[in-house]
């Protein structure tokens, strides 16, 4: 694949400009959203600290340049999210280093597990980020007027996109005492459909969660551990994959096999990046990609 | 003299016991003498099924990009996280017939057959 193509496939913005997530799930370009009372926040995905490979060989230098960037904004957002893979093999080393980059963010953090996070064991992911109010790893929360679903999909180690009974229950129960007209934000690693099942970018039991989010007006689902951008509209559900700050992979189907993508040098800032989400109650979401160079 | 020797022996071989796999993916150097090599080259295992005796020590060998793991259904074994180049030794202690895959990409899937006695065919 060539610059222009994957370029063209990832759908990058060039920095400084925004893609915007129409209701009917295309990209537009535009400015990048002004600043604005409305709510407000950040995703980062998959920095994998500890990967030191010929695809990116300095992943703590372009994770750090994230945090500086999400920092520069004018206009802080409510919280950053990371939806997984903070690490690359679930090192103490590697979550200590992520954990140092991590702490000069200015604003608060949340911290899902992606599957190189909990290699062998979830124990170290939890030493590092877990939360008193979610000793399973899920919770919601709401905020903003908006009601969050922080899902774990990677606990599953035989099958790789699994939530498993007790935690579709939670989601069930959850989503049940939510008003229609809530704006509802979901995050998970994995993509919660089948996104391209032969590389396992799937979660096996994402439906049933899908069939509690039909009933909502506007829904937003977020992801990572693809490496790319995807955008998928089904209905009212819009989901969104998001860049990494380590190193991209081929688009779905592009290679014979998933994993890092070597791309040229003056490319590689250009396919990293982070995601900035603006909610105004009654609209669809405003989700704008940044890339770092 | 020979009683010590013996103990030590024996000690090493506790040891061993408590360690039964070696970990070597960040230094190909102290790789040690192994019957077979096992290859993870583009999300296969390889060879697969694959047959070896008790005692024999397996090499597997990332060939990959990707970081894989070699991780028994069973739980009996588990190399952790092996990075793209990385390498991973296990001495296989109980005979039987092993389905293992990776933890970061399940599909991946393969079966290694220990053997009872030495000089099993291969």
């Amino acid at each position: 694949m060539d610059r222009g193509d994957f370029l063209k496939h990832v759908a990058w913005t060039g920095s400084g400009i925004a893609w915007t997530l129409s209701a009917g799930g295309l990209l537009s370009s535009g400015p990048a959203a002004a600043a604005s009372k409305s709510f407000s926040f950040v995703q980062i995905s998959d920095s994998h600290i500890g990967f030191s490979r010929p695809e990116n060989t300095d992943v703590l230098g372009t994770f750090t340049k994230t945090v500086e960037a999400i920092n520069a904004l004018p206009q802080q957002p409510a919280f950053v999210v990371h939806t997984g893979d903070v690490t690359h093999l679930a090192k103490p080393a590697q979550f200590d280093a992520a954990k140092q980059v991590l702490a000069t963010l200015k604003a608060p953090l949340i911290v899902l597990p992606g599957e190189h996070d909990v290699i062998g064991s979830p124990q170290g992911f939890f030493d590092a980020f877990g939360r008193r109010d979610a000793p399973q790893g899920w919770f919601s929360f709401d905020q903003g007027g908006i009601h969050f679903l922080c899902l774990v999909n990677v606990f599953n180690f035989e099958i790789d996109g699994k939530l498993g009974t007790e935690q579709l229950d939670f989601v069930e129960k959850d989503l049940a005492a939510q008003k229609t007209s809530t704006p509802i934000v979901v995050f998970a690693h994995v993509p919660l459909y089948a996104l391209y099942p032969p590389w396992g970018w799937t979660t096996e039991d994402g439906s049933r969660v899908l069939a509690a989010l039909r009933r909502f007006d506007a829904v937003t689902v977020l992801n990572g551990h693809i490496h790319q951008i995807v955008q998928h509209t089904e209905g009212n559900i819009r989901f969104a994959t998001a860049a990494a700050t380590a190193y991209p992979q081929p688009a779905p189907g592009a290679a014979e096999k998933p994993g890092p993508l070597k791309v040229a040098d003056d490319v590689l800032l250009q396919v990293l990046g982070y995601r900035s989400v603006e909610i105004v109650a009654g609209a669809p979401a405003h989700v704008a990609d940044h890339s770092l160079g | 003299m020979l009683k010590t020797a013996a103990a030590a022996c024996a000690l090493a071989l506790c040891v061993a016991a408590l360690q039964p796999h070696v970990r070597a993916a960040d230094n190909a150097g102290r790789l040690l003498p192994a019957v077979l090599t096992i290859h993870v080259k583009d999300f296969k295992f390889d060879p697969t099924p694959a047959k070896v005796a008790v005692g024999d020590r397996v090499t597997f060998v990332n060939d990959d990009d990707e970081a894989h793991t070699v991780t028994a259904a069973d739980k009996s074994f588990d190399s952790e996280g092996i990075d793209g180049g990385g390498t991973w030794q296990h001495v296989f202690a109980k005979p039987g017939t092993y389905s293992y895959f990776c933890e970061l990409h399940p599909y991946m899937k393969a079966t290694i057959v220990v053997l009872p006695a030495a000089g099993a065919a291969r």
